[in-house]
Protein backbone atom coordinates (compact mmCIF):
# COMPACT_ATOMS: atom_id res chain seq x y z
CA UNK A 1 0.00 0.00 0.00
CA UNK A 2 2.94 2.23 0.35
CA UNK A 3 5.08 2.44 -2.56
CA UNK A 4 8.69 3.27 -2.50
CA UNK A 5 7.72 6.67 -3.85
CA UNK A 6 6.02 7.79 -0.87
CA UNK A 7 8.08 6.48 1.43
CA UNK A 8 10.80 8.73 -0.03
CA UNK A 9 8.46 11.49 -0.31
CA UNK A 10 7.86 11.21 3.20
CA UNK A 11 11.52 10.90 4.31
CA UNK A 12 12.38 14.04 2.42
CA UNK A 13 9.54 15.46 4.70
CA UNK A 14 10.97 14.34 7.79
CA UNK A 15 14.50 15.32 7.28
CA UNK A 16 13.66 18.78 5.90
CA UNK A 17 11.12 19.43 8.62
CA UNK A 18 13.70 18.22 11.26
CA UNK A 19 16.03 20.67 9.84
CA UNK A 20 13.27 23.63 9.65
CA UNK A 21 12.90 22.67 13.49
CA UNK A 22 16.24 22.70 14.41
CA UNK A 23 16.52 25.84 12.86
CA UNK A 24 13.84 27.35 14.16
CA UNK A 25 14.26 26.34 17.70
CA UNK A 26 18.19 26.87 18.17
CA UNK A 27 16.59 30.70 18.14
CA UNK A 28 14.27 30.68 20.90
CA UNK A 29 15.36 31.80 23.16
CA UNK A 30 16.67 30.39 26.89
CA UNK A 31 14.18 32.30 28.80
CA UNK A 32 11.47 31.20 26.74
CA UNK A 33 12.39 27.39 27.04
CA UNK A 34 9.93 26.20 29.36
CA UNK A 35 6.74 27.13 27.49
CA UNK A 36 8.61 26.24 24.31
CA UNK A 37 8.37 22.59 25.35
CA UNK A 38 4.58 22.95 26.65
CA UNK A 39 3.84 24.43 23.25
CA UNK A 40 5.54 21.84 20.97
CA UNK A 41 4.01 19.36 23.34
CA UNK A 42 0.45 20.78 22.29
CA UNK A 43 1.20 20.93 18.61
CA UNK A 44 2.73 17.07 19.05
CA UNK A 45 -0.32 16.43 19.93
CA UNK A 46 -1.74 16.90 16.29
CA UNK A 47 -1.31 13.02 16.23
CA UNK A 48 -5.36 13.26 17.41
CA UNK A 49 -5.78 13.54 13.62
CA UNK A 50 -4.77 10.09 13.38
CA UNK A 51 -6.61 8.85 16.04
CA UNK A 52 -9.67 11.13 15.27
CA UNK A 53 -9.84 8.94 11.79
CA UNK A 54 -9.59 5.59 14.03
CA UNK A 55 -12.60 6.02 16.00
CA UNK A 56 -14.54 7.68 13.15
CA UNK A 57 -14.23 4.83 10.61
CA UNK A 58 -15.07 1.89 13.39
CA UNK A 59 -12.95 -0.93 11.41
CA UNK A 60 -12.87 -2.68 14.61
CA UNK A 61 -13.41 -2.49 18.38
CA UNK A 62 -10.20 -2.89 19.35
CA UNK A 63 -8.98 0.03 17.05
CA UNK A 64 -12.21 1.60 18.06
CA UNK A 65 -11.48 1.77 22.01
CA UNK A 66 -7.28 2.89 21.51
CA UNK A 67 -8.75 5.46 19.16
CA UNK A 68 -10.94 6.75 21.58
CA UNK A 69 -8.51 6.62 24.46
CA UNK A 70 -5.79 8.36 22.34
CA UNK A 71 -8.35 11.07 20.97
CA UNK A 72 -8.68 11.90 25.00
CA UNK A 73 -5.11 11.53 25.59
CA UNK A 74 -4.25 13.85 23.04
CA UNK A 75 -7.18 16.64 23.50
CA UNK A 76 -5.95 16.86 27.09
CA UNK A 77 -2.34 17.67 25.86
CA UNK A 78 -3.73 19.98 22.80
CA UNK A 79 -6.08 22.16 25.40
CA UNK A 80 -3.64 21.69 29.01
CA UNK A 81 -0.93 22.93 26.90
CA UNK A 82 -2.31 25.70 24.73
CA UNK A 83 -3.57 26.92 28.18
CA UNK A 84 -0.26 26.66 30.37
CA UNK A 85 1.63 27.96 27.52
CA UNK A 86 -0.29 31.13 26.92
CA UNK A 87 -0.56 31.54 31.25
CA UNK A 88 3.34 31.55 31.55
CA UNK A 89 4.21 34.08 28.40
CA UNK A 90 1.44 36.15 29.70
CA UNK A 91 3.70 36.74 32.80
CA UNK A 92 6.82 37.71 30.93
CA UNK A 93 6.85 41.33 30.84
CA UNK A 94 9.31 43.93 30.57
CA UNK A 95 10.73 46.10 32.68
CA UNK A 96 10.15 48.92 30.25
CA UNK A 97 6.36 48.75 29.39
CA UNK A 98 5.64 51.97 27.41
CA UNK A 99 8.64 50.05 24.76
CA UNK A 100 6.53 46.99 24.36
CA UNK A 101 3.69 48.25 22.75
CA UNK A 102 6.39 50.03 19.97
CA UNK A 103 8.56 47.02 19.73
CA UNK A 104 5.61 45.30 18.21
CA UNK B 1 -20.01 18.57 2.06
CA UNK B 2 -20.98 18.20 -1.64
CA UNK B 3 -18.09 18.40 -3.40
CA UNK B 4 -16.55 15.13 -4.35
CA UNK B 5 -14.70 12.89 -2.21
CA UNK B 6 -11.62 13.86 -4.47
CA UNK B 7 -11.86 16.96 -3.91
CA UNK B 8 -12.60 16.92 -0.12
CA UNK B 9 -9.17 14.75 0.20
CA UNK B 10 -7.27 17.66 -1.89
CA UNK B 11 -9.08 20.50 0.69
CA UNK B 12 -7.98 18.38 3.86
CA UNK B 13 -4.64 18.19 2.40
CA UNK B 14 -4.19 21.88 2.07
CA UNK B 15 -5.83 22.46 5.19
CA UNK B 16 -2.85 20.28 6.45
CA UNK B 17 -0.56 22.10 4.97
CA UNK B 18 -1.59 25.39 6.26
CA UNK B 19 -1.18 23.59 9.36
CA UNK B 20 1.90 23.06 8.72
CA UNK B 21 3.24 26.71 7.69
CA UNK B 22 1.50 27.28 10.84
CA UNK B 23 3.18 25.53 13.24
CA UNK B 24 6.65 26.25 11.91
CA UNK B 25 5.69 30.08 12.27
CA UNK B 26 4.37 29.14 16.22
CA UNK B 27 7.36 28.23 16.60
CA UNK B 28 9.80 30.86 15.31
CA UNK B 29 7.75 33.50 16.46
CA UNK B 30 8.60 31.44 20.07
CA UNK B 31 11.92 33.36 19.44
CA UNK B 32 11.37 36.66 21.73
CA UNK B 33 8.65 37.54 24.58
CA UNK B 34 7.26 40.37 22.46
CA UNK B 35 6.14 38.19 19.99
CA UNK B 36 5.68 34.64 21.60
CA UNK B 37 1.43 34.95 22.17
CA UNK B 38 1.54 34.97 18.01
CA UNK B 39 3.15 31.64 19.06
CA UNK B 40 0.30 30.55 20.37
CA UNK B 41 -2.26 32.20 18.09
CA UNK B 42 -1.13 30.85 15.14
CA UNK B 43 -0.54 26.86 17.10
CA UNK B 44 -4.00 27.20 18.33
CA UNK B 45 -5.60 28.26 14.36
CA UNK B 46 -3.07 25.85 12.93
CA UNK B 47 -5.11 22.98 15.24
CA UNK B 48 -8.51 23.77 15.21
CA UNK B 49 -8.20 23.48 10.66
CA UNK B 50 -6.26 20.71 11.17
CA UNK B 51 -8.62 18.78 13.45
CA UNK B 52 -11.85 20.56 11.46
CA UNK B 53 -10.11 19.06 7.88
CA UNK B 54 -9.94 15.65 9.88
CA UNK B 55 -13.46 15.71 10.27
CA UNK B 56 -14.78 16.14 6.89
CA UNK B 57 -13.35 13.00 6.06
CA UNK B 58 -16.83 10.97 5.13
CA UNK B 59 -18.78 8.49 7.01
CA UNK B 60 -17.26 9.64 10.27
CA UNK B 61 -18.85 8.22 13.79
CA UNK B 62 -19.54 12.00 14.80
CA UNK B 63 -20.86 11.41 18.33
CA UNK B 64 -18.31 8.77 19.91
CA UNK B 65 -15.11 11.64 18.19
CA UNK B 66 -16.96 14.35 19.97
CA UNK B 67 -17.53 12.80 23.71
CA UNK B 68 -13.47 11.93 23.59
CA UNK B 69 -12.63 15.83 22.56
CA UNK B 70 -14.81 16.60 24.96
CA UNK B 71 -13.71 14.29 27.69
CA UNK B 72 -9.97 15.30 26.26
CA UNK B 73 -10.87 19.22 27.56
CA UNK B 74 -12.26 18.19 30.90
CA UNK B 75 -8.73 16.68 31.79
CA UNK B 76 -6.93 19.10 29.75
CA UNK B 77 -8.08 22.23 31.51
CA UNK B 78 -7.10 21.54 35.46
CA UNK B 79 -3.76 20.03 33.90
CA UNK B 80 -3.32 23.94 31.79
CA UNK B 81 -4.14 25.25 35.44
CA UNK B 82 -1.36 24.17 37.82
CA UNK B 83 1.11 26.32 39.97
CA UNK B 84 4.22 27.29 37.91
CA UNK B 85 6.14 25.43 40.57
CA UNK B 86 4.60 21.87 39.14
CA UNK B 87 4.77 23.22 35.31
CA UNK B 88 7.76 20.28 35.31
CA UNK B 89 5.84 17.32 36.23
CA UNK B 90 2.69 18.48 34.15
CA UNK B 91 5.35 18.53 31.24
CA UNK B 92 6.09 15.44 31.83
CA UNK B 93 2.81 13.68 32.44
CA UNK B 94 1.73 15.28 29.21
CA UNK B 95 4.55 13.63 27.59
CA UNK B 96 3.48 10.65 28.96
CA UNK B 97 -0.14 11.29 27.01
CA UNK B 98 1.41 12.07 23.57
CA UNK B 99 3.03 8.88 23.75
CA UNK B 100 0.09 6.87 24.92
CA UNK B 101 -1.53 8.08 21.84
CA UNK B 102 0.60 7.35 19.34
CA UNK B 103 1.53 4.00 21.15
CA UNK B 104 -2.41 2.97 21.38
CA UNK B 105 -2.96 4.36 17.39
CA UNK B 106 -0.06 2.27 16.31
CA UNK B 107 -0.88 -0.95 17.70
CA UNK B 108 -4.53 -0.35 16.51
CA UNK B 109 -2.95 0.11 13.25
CA UNK B 110 -0.72 -2.97 13.74
CA UNK B 111 -3.96 -5.33 14.41
CA UNK B 112 -5.83 -3.55 11.31
CA UNK B 113 -3.17 -4.44 9.14
CA UNK B 114 -1.07 -7.42 9.71
CA UNK B 115 -0.49 -9.78 8.58
CA UNK B 116 -0.78 -7.29 5.08
CA UNK B 117 1.92 -4.92 6.17
CA UNK B 118 4.87 -4.22 4.42
CA UNK B 119 8.36 -4.84 5.79
CA UNK B 120 9.12 -0.87 5.78
CA UNK B 121 6.20 -0.26 7.46
CA UNK B 122 6.35 -2.88 9.93
CA UNK B 123 9.53 -1.49 10.73
CA UNK B 124 8.71 2.28 11.56
CA UNK B 125 5.79 0.82 13.19
CA UNK B 126 8.02 -0.86 15.80
CA UNK B 127 10.00 1.94 16.00
CA UNK B 128 7.02 4.47 16.80
CA UNK B 129 5.09 1.82 19.76
CA UNK B 130 8.65 0.88 21.06
CA UNK B 131 9.45 4.70 21.77
CA UNK B 132 5.73 4.96 22.62
CA UNK B 133 6.06 2.74 25.12
CA UNK B 134 9.18 3.43 26.59
CA UNK B 135 8.26 7.18 26.65
CA UNK B 136 4.49 7.00 28.48
CA UNK B 137 5.79 4.84 31.42
CA UNK B 138 9.47 6.82 31.41
CA UNK B 139 7.49 9.84 31.49
CA UNK B 140 5.41 8.46 34.31
CA UNK B 141 8.22 7.97 36.26
CA UNK B 142 9.79 11.61 35.84
CA UNK B 143 6.47 12.96 36.59
CA UNK B 144 5.73 10.78 39.73
CA UNK B 145 9.45 11.73 40.85
CA UNK B 146 9.08 15.42 40.43
CA UNK B 147 5.79 15.33 42.15
CA UNK B 148 7.94 13.61 44.98
CA UNK B 149 5.45 10.72 44.85
CA UNK B 150 8.06 8.39 44.03
CA UNK B 151 11.91 8.93 45.55
CA UNK B 152 13.97 11.73 43.84
CA UNK B 153 17.30 9.82 44.69
CA UNK B 154 18.83 7.26 41.79
CA UNK B 155 17.62 3.63 42.83
CA UNK B 156 20.95 1.88 40.86
CA UNK B 157 21.21 -2.44 41.70
CA UNK B 158 23.91 -4.37 39.97
CA UNK B 159 24.00 -5.18 36.68
CA UNK B 160 21.30 -2.31 36.16
CA UNK B 161 22.53 -1.52 32.46
CA UNK B 162 23.06 -5.39 31.71
CA UNK B 163 19.22 -5.92 32.81
CA UNK B 164 18.48 -2.59 30.23
CA UNK B 165 20.38 -3.83 27.70
CA UNK B 166 18.91 -6.84 27.29
CA UNK B 167 15.61 -5.96 27.67
CA UNK B 168 16.22 -3.37 24.44
CA UNK B 169 17.61 -6.52 22.78
CA UNK B 170 14.37 -8.09 23.56
CA UNK B 171 12.08 -5.67 22.17
CA UNK B 172 14.40 -5.30 18.70
CA UNK B 173 14.18 -9.18 18.06
CA UNK B 174 10.75 -9.29 18.68
CA UNK B 175 10.79 -6.08 16.45
CA UNK B 176 12.68 -7.84 13.46
CA UNK B 177 10.92 -11.06 13.67
CA UNK B 178 7.54 -9.20 13.01
CA UNK B 179 9.05 -7.45 9.95
CA UNK B 180 9.89 -10.65 8.50
CA UNK B 181 6.48 -12.86 9.99
CA UNK B 182 4.48 -10.29 10.65
CA UNK B 183 1.43 -13.22 10.83
CA UNK B 184 3.03 -13.57 14.36
CA UNK B 185 0.61 -11.13 15.70
CA UNK B 186 0.70 -12.51 19.19
CA UNK B 187 4.23 -11.57 19.91
CA UNK B 188 2.68 -7.61 19.54
CA UNK B 189 1.56 -7.50 22.81
CA UNK B 190 5.27 -8.77 24.07
CA UNK B 191 7.06 -6.13 21.83
CA UNK B 192 4.71 -2.84 23.74
CA UNK B 193 5.10 -4.69 27.15
CA UNK B 194 8.92 -5.22 27.38
CA UNK B 195 8.82 -1.57 25.96
CA UNK B 196 6.85 -0.22 28.79
CA UNK B 197 8.95 -2.47 31.32
CA UNK B 198 12.20 -0.19 29.59
CA UNK B 199 10.65 2.93 30.16
CA UNK B 200 10.43 2.34 33.88
CA UNK B 201 13.71 0.51 34.39
CA UNK B 202 15.34 3.56 32.05
CA UNK B 203 14.25 6.59 34.99
CA UNK B 204 14.62 4.58 37.76
CA UNK B 205 18.37 5.26 38.27
CA UNK B 206 18.24 8.93 37.51
CA UNK B 207 18.28 11.59 40.20
CA UNK B 208 16.21 14.60 40.67
CA UNK B 209 19.82 16.82 39.23
CA UNK B 210 19.40 15.33 36.21
CA UNK B 211 15.07 15.92 35.21
CA UNK B 212 16.04 18.66 32.92
CA UNK B 213 17.71 16.49 30.74
CA UNK B 214 15.72 13.69 31.46
CA UNK B 215 12.64 15.84 30.69
CA UNK B 216 14.07 17.27 27.42
CA UNK B 217 15.14 13.55 25.98
CA UNK B 218 11.68 12.30 26.58
CA UNK B 219 10.32 15.22 24.58
CA UNK B 220 12.44 14.08 21.91
CA UNK B 221 11.19 10.73 21.86
CA UNK B 222 7.45 11.57 22.32
CA UNK B 223 8.26 13.41 18.86
CA UNK B 224 9.95 11.03 17.30
CA UNK B 225 7.37 8.46 17.88
CA UNK B 226 4.87 10.83 17.11
CA UNK B 227 7.07 10.93 13.47
CA UNK B 228 7.18 7.68 12.77
CA UNK B 229 3.47 7.55 13.13
CA UNK B 230 3.30 10.18 10.53
CA UNK B 231 5.45 7.65 8.20
CA UNK B 232 2.46 4.40 9.26
CA UNK B 233 -0.53 6.95 8.63
CA UNK B 234 1.19 8.77 5.51
CA UNK B 235 0.33 11.77 7.27
CA UNK B 236 2.78 14.37 6.35
CA UNK B 237 0.97 16.66 8.58
CA UNK B 238 2.30 14.41 11.59
CA UNK B 239 5.85 13.98 10.13
CA UNK B 240 6.52 18.12 10.15
CA UNK B 241 5.08 18.20 13.57
CA UNK B 242 7.05 14.87 15.25
CA UNK B 243 9.92 16.37 13.31
CA UNK B 244 9.73 19.70 15.13
CA UNK B 245 8.73 18.41 18.12
CA UNK B 246 11.85 15.80 18.33
CA UNK B 247 14.21 18.73 17.05
CA UNK B 248 12.85 20.54 20.03
CA UNK B 249 13.53 18.05 22.60
CA UNK B 250 17.21 17.04 21.21
CA UNK B 251 18.17 20.84 21.11
CA UNK B 252 17.21 21.18 24.83
CA UNK B 253 19.02 17.76 26.05
CA UNK B 254 21.92 19.25 24.57
CA UNK B 255 21.89 22.43 26.08
CA UNK B 256 20.84 20.46 29.38
CA UNK B 257 23.59 18.20 29.18
CA UNK B 258 26.15 20.78 28.36
CA UNK B 259 25.05 22.56 31.39
CA UNK B 260 25.43 19.77 33.45
CA UNK B 261 29.03 18.60 31.69
CA UNK B 262 27.31 15.24 30.77
CA UNK B 263 26.96 13.21 27.79
CA UNK B 264 23.49 11.52 27.33
CA UNK B 265 24.87 8.05 28.00
CA UNK B 266 26.48 9.31 31.09
CA UNK B 267 22.68 10.93 32.09
CA UNK B 268 21.21 7.30 31.34
CA UNK B 269 23.34 4.98 32.15
CA UNK B 270 25.28 6.43 34.97
CA UNK B 271 23.69 7.42 38.39
CA UNK B 272 24.89 10.75 39.80
CA UNK B 273 25.63 11.62 43.29
CA UNK B 274 26.92 8.36 45.33
CA UNK B 275 30.96 8.60 45.05
CA UNK B 276 31.66 12.24 46.73
CA UNK B 277 29.33 11.68 49.99
CA UNK B 278 32.82 10.84 51.40
CA UNK B 279 34.25 13.94 50.26
CA UNK B 280 32.21 16.44 52.50
CA UNK B 281 32.89 14.82 55.70
CA UNK B 282 36.42 15.48 56.84
CA UNK B 283 35.82 19.28 56.09
CA UNK B 284 33.30 20.13 58.65
CA UNK B 285 34.81 22.19 60.95
CA UNK B 286 36.15 25.05 58.36
CA UNK B 287 35.10 28.71 59.50
CA UNK B 288 33.03 30.71 57.69
CA UNK B 289 31.83 34.26 58.32
CA UNK B 290 28.15 34.38 58.77
CA UNK B 291 25.95 37.95 59.11
CA UNK B 292 22.84 39.00 60.04
CA UNK B 293 19.63 40.58 57.71
CA UNK B 294 21.14 44.13 58.89
CA UNK B 295 24.21 43.74 57.97
CA UNK B 296 23.33 42.32 54.62
CA UNK B 297 20.65 44.96 53.85
CA UNK B 298 23.25 47.39 54.98
CA UNK B 299 25.90 45.93 52.64
CA UNK B 300 23.38 45.89 49.50
CA UNK B 301 22.26 49.38 49.97
CA UNK B 302 25.56 50.79 49.93
CA UNK B 303 26.12 48.48 46.47
CA UNK B 304 25.63 49.79 43.17
CA UNK B 305 25.26 46.44 40.97
CA UNK B 306 23.94 43.22 42.56
CA UNK B 307 23.36 39.98 40.86
CA UNK B 308 21.19 37.81 42.59
CA UNK B 309 21.26 33.83 41.66
CA UNK B 310 18.44 32.02 41.96
CA UNK B 311 18.49 28.05 42.38
CA UNK B 312 15.29 25.78 42.67
CA UNK B 313 15.35 25.78 46.67
CA UNK B 314 14.24 29.87 46.07
CA UNK B 315 11.17 28.09 44.34
CA UNK B 316 10.75 25.68 46.85
CA UNK B 317 10.77 28.17 49.76
CA UNK B 318 8.25 30.18 47.96
CA UNK B 319 10.50 33.33 48.00
CA UNK B 320 10.26 34.48 44.80
CA UNK B 321 7.43 37.18 45.88
CA UNK B 322 9.61 37.98 48.42
CA UNK B 323 12.78 38.71 46.13
CA UNK B 324 10.39 40.67 44.00
CA UNK B 325 10.11 43.23 46.89
CA UNK B 326 13.59 43.36 46.93
CA UNK B 327 14.55 43.43 43.69
CA UNK B 328 11.94 46.45 44.38
CA UNK B 329 13.11 48.09 47.20
CA UNK B 330 17.02 48.00 46.12
CA UNK B 331 16.08 49.57 42.02
CA UNK B 332 14.21 51.93 44.20
CA UNK B 333 17.38 52.93 46.08
CA UNK B 334 19.18 53.24 42.33
CA UNK B 335 20.76 49.71 42.92
CA UNK B 336 21.06 48.15 39.34
CA UNK B 337 19.78 44.62 40.42
CA UNK B 338 20.23 41.15 37.96
CA UNK B 339 19.22 38.07 37.95
CA UNK B 340 21.86 35.07 36.77
CA UNK B 341 20.09 31.87 35.45
CA UNK B 342 21.87 29.18 35.35
CA UNK B 343 20.67 26.90 32.61
CA UNK B 344 19.63 23.62 35.06
CA UNK B 345 18.52 26.35 37.11
CA UNK B 346 14.96 24.56 38.28
CA UNK B 347 13.80 21.57 37.32
CA UNK B 348 13.27 21.21 33.84
CA UNK B 349 14.63 23.99 30.63
CA UNK B 350 13.77 27.63 31.37
CA UNK B 351 11.65 26.57 34.34
CA UNK B 352 13.37 29.92 36.83
CA UNK B 353 12.60 32.02 34.11
CA UNK B 354 8.87 30.96 34.60
CA UNK B 355 8.69 31.05 38.09
CA UNK B 356 11.01 34.67 38.10
CA UNK B 357 8.39 35.53 35.58
CA UNK B 358 5.47 34.57 37.55
CA UNK B 359 7.14 36.74 40.58
CA UNK B 360 5.92 40.20 38.13
CA UNK B 361 10.10 39.97 37.85
CA UNK B 362 10.82 41.90 34.49
CA UNK B 363 12.48 39.23 31.79
CA UNK B 364 15.18 41.62 30.69
CA UNK B 365 16.47 41.29 33.89
CA UNK B 366 17.25 37.59 33.89
CA UNK B 367 20.36 37.23 32.13
CA UNK B 368 21.72 34.02 31.38
CA UNK B 369 24.90 32.59 32.50
CA UNK B 370 27.10 32.95 29.54
CA UNK B 371 26.01 36.54 28.99
CA UNK B 372 26.48 37.53 32.81
CA UNK B 373 29.60 35.74 33.86
CA UNK B 374 32.17 38.15 32.54
CA UNK B 375 30.22 40.81 34.72
CA UNK B 376 30.88 39.37 38.06
CA UNK B 377 34.20 41.16 38.81
CA UNK B 378 32.62 44.27 38.89
CA UNK B 379 29.51 43.55 41.08
CA UNK B 380 29.40 44.85 44.57
CA UNK B 381 27.34 41.77 45.33
CA UNK B 382 26.34 38.20 44.49
CA UNK B 383 23.36 37.34 46.40
CA UNK B 384 22.60 33.64 45.92
CA UNK B 385 19.25 32.26 47.26
CA UNK B 386 19.00 28.41 47.13
CA UNK B 387 21.71 27.50 44.80
CA UNK B 388 24.35 25.33 45.29
CA UNK B 389 26.04 22.89 42.80
CA UNK B 390 26.03 25.79 39.77
CA UNK B 391 27.85 28.42 42.15
CA UNK B 392 30.45 25.87 43.33
CA UNK B 393 34.19 26.79 42.17
CA UNK B 394 35.67 23.61 42.59
CA UNK B 395 34.02 23.11 39.76
CA UNK B 396 36.31 25.61 37.62
CA UNK B 397 39.60 24.40 39.87
CA UNK B 398 39.40 20.86 41.35
CA UNK B 399 39.63 18.14 39.39
CA UNK B 400 38.28 15.71 41.93
CA UNK B 401 35.09 17.55 42.40
CA UNK B 402 32.83 15.05 41.14
CA UNK B 403 30.86 18.30 38.81
CA UNK B 404 34.25 19.39 37.84
CA UNK B 405 34.13 20.73 34.14
CA UNK B 406 30.68 21.49 34.90
CA UNK B 407 29.50 25.63 33.58
CA UNK B 408 29.01 27.38 36.96
CA UNK B 409 28.30 30.83 37.77
CA UNK B 410 31.12 32.99 38.67
CA UNK B 411 29.85 34.13 41.83
CA UNK B 412 33.27 33.68 43.59
CA UNK B 413 34.47 36.26 41.76
CA UNK B 414 31.74 39.10 43.08
CA UNK B 415 33.38 41.66 45.52
CA UNK B 416 31.21 40.17 48.51
CA UNK B 417 28.96 37.17 47.77
CA UNK B 418 26.52 36.36 50.20
CA UNK B 419 24.21 33.06 50.35
CA UNK B 420 21.20 32.10 52.33
CA UNK B 421 21.27 28.98 53.25
CA UNK B 422 18.99 27.06 56.05
CA UNK B 423 22.49 25.35 57.63
CA UNK B 424 26.48 24.17 56.27
CA UNK B 425 24.73 20.95 54.76
CA UNK B 426 25.61 20.40 51.97
CA UNK B 427 23.09 20.06 49.38
CA UNK B 428 20.90 18.08 46.79
CA UNK B 429 24.01 16.77 45.26
CA UNK B 430 25.98 16.22 48.72
CA UNK B 431 28.97 18.15 47.26
CA UNK B 432 30.71 20.33 49.32
CA UNK B 433 31.24 23.91 48.27
CA UNK B 434 34.33 25.78 48.90
CA UNK B 435 32.83 29.45 48.19
CA UNK B 436 31.11 29.23 51.84
CA UNK B 437 34.46 29.28 52.84
CA UNK B 438 36.14 32.57 50.67
CA UNK B 439 36.57 35.34 52.74
CA UNK B 440 34.90 37.82 50.12
CA UNK B 441 31.88 35.30 51.27
CA UNK B 442 29.19 36.00 53.68
CA UNK B 443 26.57 32.95 54.54
CA UNK B 444 23.83 34.41 55.87
CA UNK B 445 21.80 31.56 57.79
CA UNK B 446 18.08 30.45 57.54
CA UNK B 447 14.93 30.24 55.65
CA UNK B 448 15.27 31.72 52.17
CA UNK B 449 11.61 33.52 52.14
CA UNK B 450 11.81 34.93 55.45
CA UNK B 451 15.49 36.43 55.47
CA UNK B 452 14.76 37.66 52.25
CA UNK B 453 11.74 39.12 53.88
CA UNK B 454 13.99 40.59 56.89
CA UNK B 455 16.56 42.11 54.44
CA UNK B 456 13.17 43.94 52.47
CA UNK B 457 11.87 44.96 56.10
CA UNK B 458 15.36 46.75 57.06
CA UNK B 459 15.64 48.38 53.77
CA UNK B 460 12.23 49.39 53.69
CA UNK B 461 12.11 50.94 57.47
CA UNK B 462 15.93 51.99 57.36
CA UNK B 463 16.65 55.90 56.19
CA UNK B 464 15.00 56.70 52.82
Amino acid sequence: MNSSSTLINALFIFVLAGFIGFEVIRRVSPLLHTPLMSLTNALDAIAVVGAIVLVGEHKSTLATVFGFIAVVAATSNIVGGFVITDRMLKMFKSSRPAAKPAAK
Amino acid sequence: MTAEPGSIQILIEILYLVASVLFILSLKWMSSPTTARHGIWAGEIGMVLAIGGTLLNRGMNYRLIAIALVLGTIIGVPLGRVQMTAVPQRTALSHAFGALCVTLVGSAEFYLRAPDISRFMMSVLSLEVILGGLTVTGSLMAAGKLQEILPQRPLTYKGQNLVNFVLLAGALVIAVSLVLHPEARSLFPFMILIALAFGVLLIIPIGGADMPTVISLLNGYAGLSAAAMGFVLDSKLLIIAGALDGSSGLILSIIMSKAMNRSFTNVLFGAFGQVQAAAAAGEEARPVRSATPEEAAAILSAANRVIVVPGYGMAVAQAQHKVRELYDALSKRGVDVRFAIHPVAGRMPGHMNVLLAEADIPYDRLIEMDEINGDFPQTDVALVIGANDVTNPAARSDASSPIYGMPILDVDKAHTAMVIKRSMNPGFAGIDNPLYYLDNTLMLFGDAKAFVGSIVRELSGGHG
